[in-house]
């Protein structure tokens, strides 16, 4: 341990889409830890390797940033590590600043403005690669005259790419030396010099046959086109859901027989002590399979969203869609975030963290579970096929597939309108910046976006099982004490804590037509949505087994004892469903404030209560 | 004449960024991601609702700019 905490440190920097994550890949492999940095939700990568000379060099991947003149809380990161002023993060031995070859007209500004810092510094012409292909040359004795720092070139994504970064690291982290610092960069005369001193460089050592590649060129007139462009977002998007909700079926069936037959192996090991027992299988086993279900589903959308970022097809979408969103309040950026919330709010929250303005971040985040998840549409499909008789209307139509597209479409509808007010209820009234970088297009690498999922997989996981986890034991407190009475006739949830809390919750629900069985059904909702179904199931005292028997069986229970109105009422209710404990879990983790959470679950709660008392009331009056 | 005066396809050289207020952190962002006197800009192409945002191709690189923000940069020499 000690020695690694004496292990040089080296500091990656660089624009975004330098390609400085798929160098710290290279370099770093699988030795990396992914941690936020204190009290920011700023990703923190650090990764450590062995030099040939057998000393091992410590790595840390700071956050993308077009200028030291920090705009955005990831660029004040890199800004204060830069300059050795982060609490808690020591001034780094030597940086690596990272250059896209191909991209060096901006670029290279960057490595000017970390050369004034007068710390020990190489530039890693990345990219060499696509650079050769588009017929640029690069001198690169000259560029280092030039630039008065050392350069060497990096092909990232091949094997051996960073041979010579690496052999020049192990070099220099032995001979530290520092030069004098210069002054600041920001005003309008040290920034001309800069870009003067990039144009000189260039001008000495870069040939380039032209400013853009032919690839690129061709696919934004197809990809940006306003009507083409859309189509292709649409099919794009389509395939998505596609494979969310198709391909990862028979992958949730088989994670869901796995984690039962666990359950039931070890319940019979329990069989002697019925409380352990009941604990182990409806407590821990339960929770932990309704999150392990949603993980094929997850892990697919992860996926996909990587190789979109990696491909650089994203900030095409987030263009395309900049002005309808802008309009709501949004931007373009919150497209994927909002997209994603339709499999789980929680991949869709973490995945803000690609929108730079804090405000645009907060309010996407805020209305993204108003985006139908998933685990609604056990809800949704229950009291669909109880109440909503299966008809056709307008001569095509199934009306059940109508009422389940008016409820995704809710959702939306409402996400723009909460966007839209939040944007009016803001007292900061100054300008969000789109300022978006649309940069090459690229082949997504196995190897990163490998990298990529595990890390996320990893992250969800231990987010989410936690706080599942001890969401369920808690709730199985609740519902199972305390025991029924010696001859008792109704089921034991009755005389349970959730019981009581059920019954006195039905004060509060009654105006919009929930019984005390559906409230009762809301306290173990909490923890997960679906698990709403089987609670109902458990108060109705269901003898069937299986999850589709309970369905079907459920159904007609409840198409025989509720009205109308209230299973109507009920639908209204999941369109806003504020009860996802680990939605909120979520919010906390990435906003860092429980102010935050009290406003996403203060709007949720009320907008749903309005919503189900409007549609009781009507739907009541109607029939 | 303003960038986002400029119509698709046309090209034309930045004179400077205009700060819309004091201390224009989009303005400063503007100069340094290369919005400075004499690069050649050119318009790429537009969003699909009301050509906005633009998207620039300014040194090697495209950049998304919504109108307002493409406002602040005064070119000369463009067809609008």
């Amino acid at each position: 341990m000690n020695a690694l905490v004496e292990s040089p440190r080296i500091a990656l920097v660089g624009n975004p889409n330098s390609g400085k994550t798929a160098l710290f890949n290279r370099l770093t492999g699988s030795q990396q830890k992914v941690a936020n940095y204190a009290g920011v939700t700023v990703e923190r990568k650090e990764g450590r390797f062995v030099a040939p000379s057998g000393r091992t060099l410590r790595l840390l991947d700071l956050p993308g940033a077009y200028s030291l003149d920090a705009a955005s809380p990831d660029e004040a990161i890199t800004r204060d590590i830069c300059e050795g002023r982060y609490p808690g993060e020591p001034a780094p031995d030597l940086i690596v600043c990272v250059a896209d070859a191909t991209n060096l007209r901006l670029h290279l500004r960057f490595v000017l403005e970390v050369k004034r810092l007068g710390r020990p510094m190489v530039l890693a012409l990345n990219m060499m690669d696509a650079a050769r292909k588009r017929g640029i040359r690069i001198d690169v004795a000259a560029l280092s005259d030039a630039l008065g720092v050392p350069v060497v070139e990096t092909i990232a994504v091949q094997r051996g790419g960073a041979a010579a970064l690496v052999e020049h690291l192990d070099r220099s982290v032995a001979a530290v030396a520092t030069a004098p610092s210069l002054p600041d960069s920001g005003d309008a005369a040290v920034e001309a010099d800069l870009h003067a001193q990039v144009r000189a460089a260039l001008a000495a050592a870069v040939t380039m046959p032209r400013a853009t590649s032919t690839v690129d060129d061709a696919l934004d007139r197809i990809v940006l086109h306003p009507i083409g462009g859309l189509a292709i977002l649409a099919a794009v998007m389509f395939l998505i859901f596609q494979a969310v909700f198709s391909w990862a079926a028979p992958l949730q069936d088989a994670v869901g027989a796995g984690v039962g037959a666990a359950g039931a192996w070890i319940g019979g090991l329990l069989e002697s002590m019925p409380l352990l027992h009941s604990l182990v299988t409806d407590g821990i086993f339960a929770g932990l399979g309704t999150v392990l279900e949603f993980l094929p589903q997850i892990l697919i959308l992860f996926l996909f969203i990587l190789m979109l970022e990696e491909s650089g097809y994203l900030p095409r979408a987030a263009f395309l869609l900049d002005r309808l969103m802008f309009k709501a309040g949004l931007t373009g950026r919150s497209f994927i975030p909002l997209l994603s919330s339709f499999a789980c709010a929680i991949p869709g929250i973490m995945a803000t963290r690609s929108i730079q303005d804090p405000r645009d971040r907060l309010t996407t985040i805020l209305v993204a579970p108003l985006m139908t998840c998933s685990a609604r549409l056990p809800v949704y499909t229950l009291l669909i096929g109880a109440f909503i008789p299966r008809q056709t209307v307008l001569g095509l139509f199934n009306l059940q597939g109508v009422v389940l597209f008016t409820l995704y479409f809710a959702g939306i509808v409402s996400a723009l309108a909460v966007a839209w007010v939040i944007k009016r209820l803001r007292r900061d009234r100054s300008e969000h910046a789109l300022l978006m970088e649309l940069p090459s297009y690229r082949l997504p690498n196995p190897r990163d976006v490998a990298i990529g999922l595990w890390e996320r997989a990893k992250i969800f996981l231990r987010r989410v099982t936690g706080i599942i986890l001890a969401l369920t034991v808690l709730l199985w407190f609740l519902s199972s004490f305390p025991a029924p009475p010696e001859g008792a006739t109704l089921p034991p949830i009755d005389y349970s804590l959730a019981g009581r809390i059920g019954r006195w919750m039905e004060h509060v629900f009654a105006p919009i037509g929930f019984n005390w069985q559906i409230c009762i059904a809301l306290i173990p909702g909490l923890a997960a949505r679906e698990v709403a179904v089987s609670s109902l199931a458990t108060v109705y005292a269901m003898s069937a087994v299986g999850e589709d028997a309970i369905a079907a069986e459920l159904g007609t229970a409840i198409a025989a004892q509720w009205s109308l109105a209230t299973a109507l009422s009920l639908l209204a209710w999941y369109v806003f469903a504020p009860q996802c404990m680990s939605t909120l879990a979520v919010i906390r983790r990435e906003t860092n404030s429980w102010r935050n959470v009290g406003v996403a679950a203060g709007y949720l709660f009320a907008l749903a209560y309005l919503a189900s008392f409007v549609t009781y009331q009507i739907a009541r009056a109607l029939t | 004449m303003r960038l986002s005066e400029l119509k698709k396809g046309a090209s034309a050289v930045v004179r400077e960024v205009e700060d819309a207020h004091a201390a224009d952190p989009i303005a400063r962002r503007l100069r340094e991601l290369g919005f400075v006197g004499g690069e050649p800009v050119r318009v790429v192409a537009s969003g699909p609702v009301g050509g906005d945002p633009l998207l620039v191709q300014i040194g090697y690189t495209r950049f998304a700019l919504r109108r307002a923000e493409a406002a602040r940069v005064l070119v000369d020499g463009g067809v609008a």
